[in-house]
């Protein structure tokens, strides 16, 4: 067919800093087809976003490989103007409005319709005509009736609810004259079922209209409910294409899971937990963590294992530590050990035998302009008065033993540094992560939470960091609990996997379950499945 | 760089250099003790303690107790060492109340401080003329009111210059002056290594590091700001005793900015700061000051030319080191 499409990117390859995140993706929608764009966390989507909105931090780390064809003509996009200059539009997850500006003001923000008046005349300054209210409300207008809002175009955006504000984001969009092409990115991710419903309806209507719709989603039964095409990403690879009619939500998961890599047979070496005594326990966890929100989680940990937390972004896995560390507040029940432990009391945890590598290395995890050798103990030093020397009534830090220490850290987990006292902002993610793993280490812990520990890490030092918790995880029998977005990791060294989806334990799995069944916990769909196969 | 050229400038012009020398000498031992009082409040996390000036009218409260109550033997350092150790407790509990201000405005400290000393100045000008203060040698000679400016020649003025002080080529040493200064800065140093002291340290260089170390927050930043009001009580009587007059009512108001400004130029930024800053910060705008004034005077020996030279070449000092802050107002 010699339709022209309205959107073509061929073969994009993208790689920071020899780092390949894009490995030839091919991407294709035509003109009133609404697409769909599936994928795990560190798929490739946003990435692959970012090149086509021309966004500076592509070109500012060496620009990609391949071609962009707008409406069939190839482009070469320098910055996000140009191509919305040529008619795409992008509905993002976090919204940019203004709060204070009414709906339409927001609508029409830069893009004003104004009269002349007596000074811009006699100025000749296009900026000092005065707005064209009536027609800017008419156009504000027409856009939300194109998407069935009945809400009124002067309303201020601020007393909106979250909804309504995805909506004026929308709106925005298409009162772009020559839109062609509008991408959205996570849209129901905020809305209640209803707002989502309309949503649907609206895409739908768009569509109709000639524009095509690109939709970046993680809800498979959206996705089959409202797009025409699937392009489904993993690792960077386009896995596949499949139109609506030829799949279902099981295959999609499948494919957006199935691993290339082999597990190490861990599930071969499972140590038979004969006793299993349980070390920590909790019941109906709540975390009040912004955007990780944890709603109701009941885990028992076994000692001596290694038991994985995984799922997408945003549905709360990365809580679950944050709130038993205290780090945010939270309110349940957890036992360590039989005994009924404290919740939002840091001090308390690190004393109890918990320690915690957290996610955010560079804001939570390190002093950045202090010492390697410094970062490492000083937890300790607090919550134990180790590495001190006393002096009557006062005590001083004792260099000499934390120096001592630091080497014997330094040595043992290869931190690669010029010298113990060197600033560890200087050192590379990898080697500040091991610094991170020290410091929680020198507690002497019983039970070490890991997060996202390998994340923004060069492939070499991921396997190190593996290997290391593997091998305290063996040689001195230290139950390991590990958060993280990759489950390619998570199902080369845990016993278990916990899959959380919506702030709660989807299910819990072995690294050997199949792909479907962990695509399918992953993307919620799992229980929803089981419990129509109930009825 | 400027301070150098001022100096080669004195010399040239045949000044008495021995004086001047022993001049700056002096200033820097007398007014280090104020700029030692940033130390703990950088260092914490709440940036340039803005509100100096609390800290100061502690130790001036300190003093005129002392005075008042005749605690002046010679076995108290004729009134020094009452006077720090009554003005204590005040700082502390001043310390402690605006620290827990402090608490509530984490991010806005630096423009919430310099106000918040403004109202206690302005505040206190009521109170030094109500307090029921009796000593002859304190009040106005109507009975009621303490004077704006009281001689210290009868108790404790130049206690600490003169203690063990000497003369190298006519350079007047100050030696207990400066031997209480570096007495001063050691305690601070060997506070921030103690455990305490790096519990403090982290606050102020990452608050969710601190937290995820189960270090108290709030209480390490009232400690801090504790800590540098007692310093700047201190400061305040060393000053006053170097100088030989207290001075009241408004005069502690634009203390802030000098020490602010001299640790600034020693090297400090509002979240970093170690004590080399204060020593060289504080050498070197008092020395400009110093040093400054007699080379315009003999350059510009028309009028009143050299108190013009003096505030603009003062405020010039503070405003440069402001606009190194970054991010302040």
């Amino acid at each position: 067919m010699a339709t022209e499409y309205a959107l073509q990117m061929k073969n994009i390859e993208k790689d920071y800093y020899g780092n390949k995140v894009l490995k030839g993706v091919d991407l294709a929608v035509k003109p009133g087809e609404i697409h769909a764009l599936i994928g795990e966390n560190g798929a490739g989507k946003s990435t692959l976003m970012n090149v086509l909105f021309g966004m500076p931090v592509i070109h500012s780390t060496g620009g990609f490989t391949g071609e962009v064809y707008i409406g069939g003509k190839k482009v070469d996009i320098k910055s996000p103007n140009e191509i919305i200059k040529m008619g795409v539009g992008m509905v993002h997850q976090e919204f940019m409005l203004i709060p204070n500006f009414t709906i339409t003001e927001n609508i029409k923000l830069n893009r004003e319709i104004t009269k002349d008046n007596f000074v811009s005349r006699l100025s000749k300054n296009k900026e000092l005509k005065t707005l064209d209210t009536g027609s800017m409300n008419n156009d504000a207008r027409k856009s939300l009736d194109k998407l069935g809002l009945g809400i009124e175009e002067w309303v201020t955006v601020a007393g909106l609810p979250v909804g309504h504000m995805q909506f004026v984001e929308i709106a925005r969009e298409i009162d772009k004259t020559n839109i062609k092409l509008l991408v959205f990115d996570e849209p129901t991710g905020v809305l209640t079922e209803s707002e989502a419903d309309i949503l649907i309806a609206a895409i739908k209507r768009l569509a109709s209209t000639g524009i095509a719709i690109l939709f970046i989603t993680h809800r498979l039964d959206e996705v089959l409910q409202v797009a025409d095409n699937i392009t489904i990403l993993r690792n960077g690879e386009l896995a596949a294409t499949r139109k609506k009619e030829d799949t279902n939500v099981m295959e999609l998961a499948e494919i957006m899971v199935g691993r290339k890599i082999d597990i190490a047979d861990k599930s071969e070496q499972t140590e038979d937990h004969g006793d299993k005594v349980v070390i920590l326990e909790t019941k109906n966890l709540h975390v009040d963590m912004p955007g990780e929100r944890v709603k109701g989680v009941d885990l028992e940990i076994i000692e001596g294992e290694i038991f994985g937390i995984g799922g997408l972004t945003g549905q709360g896995k990365v809580g679950i530590a944050n709130g038993i560390m205290g780090l945010c507040s939270s309110s349940g029940e957890v036992f360590l050990k039989g005994e009924k432990f404290e919740l939002n009391n840091t001090n308390g945890a690190l004393n109890k035998g918990l320690a915690f590598v957290s996610e955010d290395r560079r804001g939570v995890g390190l002093l950045l302009d202090s010492s390697v050798e410094l970062n490492i103990v000083v937890t300790t030093m607090q919550v134990r008065g180790k590495y001190l020397k006393r002096i009557g009534f006062f005590n001083q830090i004792d260099s000499k033993e934390i120096r001592e220490h630091a080497a014997k850290m330094i040595k043992e987990l290869d931190i690669r540094c010029m010298e113990s006292q060197q600033l560890t902002r200087q050192l590379s993610g990898g080697n500040q992560q091991k610094v991170c793993v020290a410091r929680a280490l020198t507690l002497g812990p019983e039970v070490l939470f890991v997060s996202e520990p390998t994340r923004g890490i060069d492939v070499g030092a991921k396997k190190l960091i593996l290997d290391l918790l593997v091998k305290l995880n063996k040689e001195l029998g230290m139950t390991i609990v590990m958060t993280s977005s990759e489950l390619v990791e998570l199902r080369s060294i845990c016993n278990r996997i916990a899959m959380i989806y919506g702030g709660k334990v989807e299910g819990i799995l072995k690294p050997s379950d199949s792909d479907r069944n962990f695509g399918l916990m992953m993307t919620g769909e799992y229980r929803k499945m089981h419990s129509k196969e109930a009825i | 760089m400027l301070f150098v050229t001022v100096c080669i400038a004195a010399v040239v012009l045949k000044l008495p250099v021995r004086l001047i020398a022993s001049d700056v000498i002096r200033r820097f031992g007398m007014f280090g003790i104020l700029a030692l009082a940033m130390v703990p409040s950088i260092q914490c996390g709440t940036g340039p303690n803005f509100a100096l000036p609390i800290g100061i009218i502690c130790g001036l409260l300190g003093s005129l107790l002392a005075i008042e109550f005749g605690l002046t033997s010679k076995y108290l350092g004729y009134g020094f060492i009452s006077a720090v150790l009554i003005s204590i407790p005040f700082a502390i509990l001043s310390g402690w109340v605006y620290g827990m201000l402090l608490n509530k405005i984490k991010g806005s400290e630096m423009l919430v401080a310099t106000y918040t000393g403004f109202s206690i100045v302005s505040f206190m000008q009521i109170g030094w003329v109500i307090l029921p203060f009796k000593h002859p040698q304190l009040i106005w000679p109507i009975g009621e009111g303490l004077r704006v400016t009281i001689s210290l020649d009868s108790t404790f003025g130049e206690v600490l210059n003169r203690l063990w002080g000497f003369s190298i080529a006519e350079v007047y040493i100050p030696t207990g002056l400066l031997l209480f200064f570096f007495l001063c800065c050691t305690f601070v140093w060997l506070f921030s290594r103690s455990k305490k002291g790096i519990a403090l340290k982290t606050v102020g260089d990452n608050l969710k590091f601190a937290v995820a170390s189960g270090i108290n927050v709030d209480k390490n930043r009232i400690l801090g700001t504790i800590l540098s009001m007692v310093i700047g009580a201190i400061g305040i009587i060393v000053y006053s005793l170097s100088f030989g007059y207290m001075q009241l009512y408004l005069a502690p108001l634009y203390m802030a900015f000098p020490a602010v400004a001299a640790v600034l130029i020693g090297g400090a930024t509002t979240k970093k700061i170690k004590i080399s800053h204060v020593l060289i910060g504080t050498f070197l705008f008092q020395g400009l000051l110093t040093v400054v004034l007699p080379v315009a005077n003999q350059l510009f020996p028309e009028g009143n030319l050299s108190e013009v030279i003096r505030m603009i070449v003062q405020n010039g000092i503070i405003l440069y080191a402001l606009t190194k802050v970054g991010g302040v107002v």
